[in-house]
């Protein structure tokens, strides 16, 4: 379950094999480099193989917070897990177009249920590949 | 001395938020929001220019080392803009078409700051001048038939 219900920290949940967190405020550039920190030592501690970032709350997703969800995804596909955004509002994604940011290497869907799925499909074909292998 | 009063989030116009810290820059998004939504902008036009207003503001903070924002509510009734000019006393610069230029980056940023927010907005000028500052003044309205 979740540990850091602390003011300025993001609490990440834990459903199976996947970790879940919704981003619900206004994200200040201190809590997104904490939720970094936090996030890569959560996959490691429970061998997570998928994140879902929520961020349908958010209004506002500019450069910096791009390159650090960026970052995010591409730390914790180092450590094993793919990462899944979900729920970006229509007026963001037309904003970070706009801005110039494709955010590649990073994964989306519309919501936490399609996001799930992505994340146990690409499980299953990895298990697959390895039975096969 | 007494504490400052707590800042009223809707009155925008006439406002002058301090850049000091990543907080101000969070502020700058709240101030633009309320502004938007007093000239009643749409939803991508408030995105846009909250969106612009965070660049700007980290440029102020992170190049520019810290300044302001003065945030107007100009024009009348249907004609209302939004024009925010953020200004710092940092060391300029030196080539601004350059700074312009996407993926330019001299603070290992994605260089997405100045041509996004350009991008973003209406109208766009900027001035900067080496070793004494820069003001980039930017303005969004509300496309209404």
């Amino acid at each position: 379950m979740t540990h850091f219900l602390e003011p300025n920290r993001i609490p990440i949940f834990q459903i199976g094999d996947c970790l879940l967190l919704t981003i619900q405020v206004d994200l200040e550039d201190r809590m997104i480099m904490t939720l970094k920190d936090d996030l890569a030592e959560r996959i490691a501690k429970t061998h997570a193989k998928g994140v879902l970032i929520d961020i349908s709350a958010l209004d506002v997703v500019d450069s910096f917070i791009g390159r650090m969800l960026a970052n995010i995804s591409a730390i914790a596909r180092i450590l094993d897990a793919s990462t899944v955004i979900v729920g970006m509002r229509p007026a963001v994604a037309i904003t970070l177009v706009e801005l110039g940011m494709s955010l590649q290497g990073v994964r989306t869907a519309l919501d936490v249920d399609r996001g799930m799925e992505l994340i146990r499909r690409g499980a299953a074909e990895e298990a697959a590949r390895l039975h096969e292998a | 001395m007494r504490p400052e009063p707590e800042q009223e989030e809707g009155a925008a116009d006439g406002e002058v938020i301090p850049i000091r810290t990543g907080a101000d820059v969070s502020r700058v998004r709240r101030v633009t929001a309320a502004a938007m939504a007093t000239i009643g902008a749409s939803k991508i036009e408030t995105t846009r220019m909250v969106t612009a207003a965070s660049e700007l503001a980290r440029n102020t903070l992170d190049y520019g080392g810290g300044g302001e924002m003065r945030i107007a509510i100009v024009g009348r009734m249907s004609k209302r803009k939004v024009e925010m000019i953020f200004s710092d006393r940092g060391p300029g610069i030196a080539d601004i078409a350059l700074a312009l230029k996407d993926g330019y980056s001299t603070g290992g940023g994605l260089g997405l700051g100045l041509s996004g927010a350009k991008r973003l907005c209406k109208e766009f000028e900027i001035r900067s001048v080496p070793g004494e500052g820069t003001i980039v003044k930017v303005v969004s309205w509300t496309e209404r038939p």
